[in-house]
């Protein structure tokens, strides 16, 4: 391939052809970018002007002007809180265990491999896991309860992932420190590890929940109902949630109903940014209070 | 502080002693059930697809289901056969990485080799907020925008077609693998690249000839996985790729997926236990075993070269 000949002409070429490829990969980086700035743009000037405060009040409607997202931003907010109190006790404790109790040996290595494998299940195959474990066997129906435990199984491999991470930033010395001092295994984790390293844990924690919040198949297969007249209130009620509604309207054929959808869009990124900010926010304040 | 705490309970008697020792055996066992559930969740989708599977096997033989090129199980005239479901989803699958692949490269190559680090500060975040972005935001963008779009272009484009759902798909999956060639690109040391401009090879010489090539197992390796993410994705073309199985590989043409059959069947009325529904999880063991397989080449290919390099 690499052919040295130093000929005028061939430098020349050289030259021609690096500088080809410089302008082909400014090109191919601006790609990214222009296609981010294409579909925000698209989805704000379709839906800013449907942002008016009855949007948020109201409940879906067969009329796309009177339509509103009141249940579906309800519903996402309390599946969220729901998910995170299922899924970030199992998964840091998950994480604590491998981490700081777990002995090298080829039982680890299994759960190990397992997890990485969960991470790359389509999400459509948890939604089958959800319909026949919550949904028919431990008949909890379509419900809150049913869709957070789906999205908290789904949740696990990433959030163990992120807080084995931030296990890890936690120097050893400190380790060895208190168990020289006598502390147990978990007096050292509950005491010495946990409370330096949970800064970083909720930054990834947050980052993997946000996921949550933008998922949309395994809920359509556990059967997210879209039209609720009445907001959920436990967590055994039918409920909705901003991805479902939006897919919901974005299939209508009218276009009015695909400017509510995106309207439902910009709400929706609106709420994943401000859980990346949160993300960013507690990232900096620990990093700041690092030297202890 | 609580270092303190601790301290002074271990310096106590020996009942207490017993009762930090009896609380430390609770906690690990708490921790290790937690650790487990990785494990049993695996074996929960197994268990469900297979056994679910295994009643619709009853009624349709494996052979019909992997060779049959008609598929309509919700119609009178049921009719079982997979593939077009399945070159529903290689279509737009190989579409998405079509547009995936050369960018993605192209992209951690300018990144990696080329680009200052200013650049680098505003294309990183960039690719990070296109893979946060939900995918059914991607769905409405192909059907609202990039259909259209494309229309005006080639007319005989049918209102949903595997060709936009595939391009979005393919925006989808860019940041994947983008971020994991530049890791494989950035693994290369540095010396490959010193011996080889010193040679008097030029840089495009020296990217191509030797730093591409010394990277191709991680490059593969976010290639195949791209496409395990884009078989396995399901709201891009549930939206855009129309919900018809027909068995072709015209890409102007409406397809149906097998995400996009387990969405339409689940949220519709099909009655539970019969052999329609059961489809959804034959159709989903299918979907299972080709993703876990690409998984599983990925991470083959990476590991593989991973001891070879120099």
């Amino acid at each position: 391939m690499i052919q040295v000949a130093s000929t005028p002409q061939w430098r020349a070429r050289e030259r021609r052809r690096e500088q080809l490829f410089q302008l082909v990969g400014a090109l191919i980086v601006l790609f990214a970018l222009t296609t981010l700035v294409v579909l925000l743009t698209k989805i704000l000037l379709d839906g800013f002007a449907r942002l008016n405060p009855e949007f948020f009040s109201s409940f879906p409607s067969r009329r796309a002007e009177n339509a509103g997202i009141l249940p579906a931003l309800v519903g996402s907010a309390y599946l969220l809180l729901l998910t995170a109190a299922i899924a970030i006790p199992i998964g840091v404790g998950a994480a604590v265990y491998l981490e700081e109790f777990a002995r090298r040996n080829w039982f680890t290595r299994l759960i190990e491999i397992n997890i990485t494998n969960l991470a790359g299940v389509p999400s459509v195959i948890y939604g089958l896991l959800g319909l026949q474990v919550f949904v028919r066997t431990l008949m909890m129906d379509r419900s809150l309860i049913a869709g957070a435990c789906t999205m908290a199984l789904l949740a696990l491999p990433v959030i163990i992932t992120a807080a084995r991470e931030g296990l890890r930033t936690v120097p050893k010395s400190l380790r060895d420190g208190s168990l020289a001092l006598g502390a147990t295994q978990w007096q050292t984790v509950r005491y010495t590890v946990l409370p330096v390293a949970i800064p970083s844990i909720l930054t990834g924690v947050i980052l993997s929940l946000s996921r949550v919040v933008g998922e949309t198949a395994p809920l359509l297969v556990i059967g997210a109902v879209v039209f609720i007249s009445r907001l959920p209130d436990s967590p055994a009620s039918p409920f909705t949630v901003l991805p479902v509604q939006i897919y919901n309207w974005t299939t209508r054929p009218q276009h009015a109903f695909q400017e509510n959808a995106a309207a439902g869009i910009i709400v929706l990124l609106v709420l994943l940014l401000t859980m990346n900010a949160l993300a960013i926010y507690l990232r900096n304040r620990y990093q700041k209070r690092l030297p202890i | 502080m609580a270092y303190t705490r601790a301290v002074v309970q271990i310096g106590a008697d020996s009942r207490n002693r017993r009762r930090v020792r009896a609380e430390e055996r609770i906690v690990r066992g708490f921790l290790f059930v937690c650790a487990l559930l990785g494990v049993v969740t695996t074996f929960a989708i197994v268990f469900i697809l297979f056994t679910e599977s295994l009643g619709f096997f009853e009624h349709v033989s494996v052979w019909e289901f992997l060779t049959g090129t008609v598929w309509t199980p919700t119609f009178a005239n049921k009719a079982f056969g997979v593939l077009p479901l399945v070159t529903g989803t290689l279509l737009t699958s190989l579409i998405a990485l079509a547009l995936a692949g050369p960018v993605g490269l192209l992209t951690a190559v300018y990144l990696s080799e080329y680009a200052s680090p200013r650049v680098r500060r505003v294309v990183k975040p960039t690719l990070e907020v296109l893979a946060g972005i939900p995918t059914v935001v991607y769905g409405y963008f192909a059907l609202t925008f990039l259909t259209p779009l494309l229309q005006r272009f080639i007319p005989a484009l049918e209102g949903f077609n595997a060709l936009s759902a595939g391009l979005v798909m393919g925006i989808m999956i860019l940041p994947t693998i983008a971020s994991l060639s530049e890791d494989a690109l950035y693994a290369v040391p540095n010396s490959l690249r010193y011996a080889s401009l010193a040679l008097g090879a030029t840089r495009f010489q020296t990217v191509w000839g030797v730093v591409v090539p010394a990277a191709m197992s991680g490059v593969s390796a976010a290639f195949l996985l791209g496409v395990s993410r884009a078989v396995g994705e399901t709201m891009i073309v549930a939206v855009a790729a129309g919900q018809q199985p027909n068995f072709t590989f015209n890409p102007l043409r409406a397809v149906e997926t097998m995400t996009a059959y387990i969405v339409r069947i689940t949220m519709g009325d099909t009655p539970h236990g019969s052999v329609e529904y059961r489809t959804i999880f034959a159709v989903g063991l299918l979907l299972f075993l080709m993703t876990l397989a690409l998984n599983l080449a990925s991470e083959l290919v990476r590991r593989r070269y991973k001891g070879a390099r120099v």
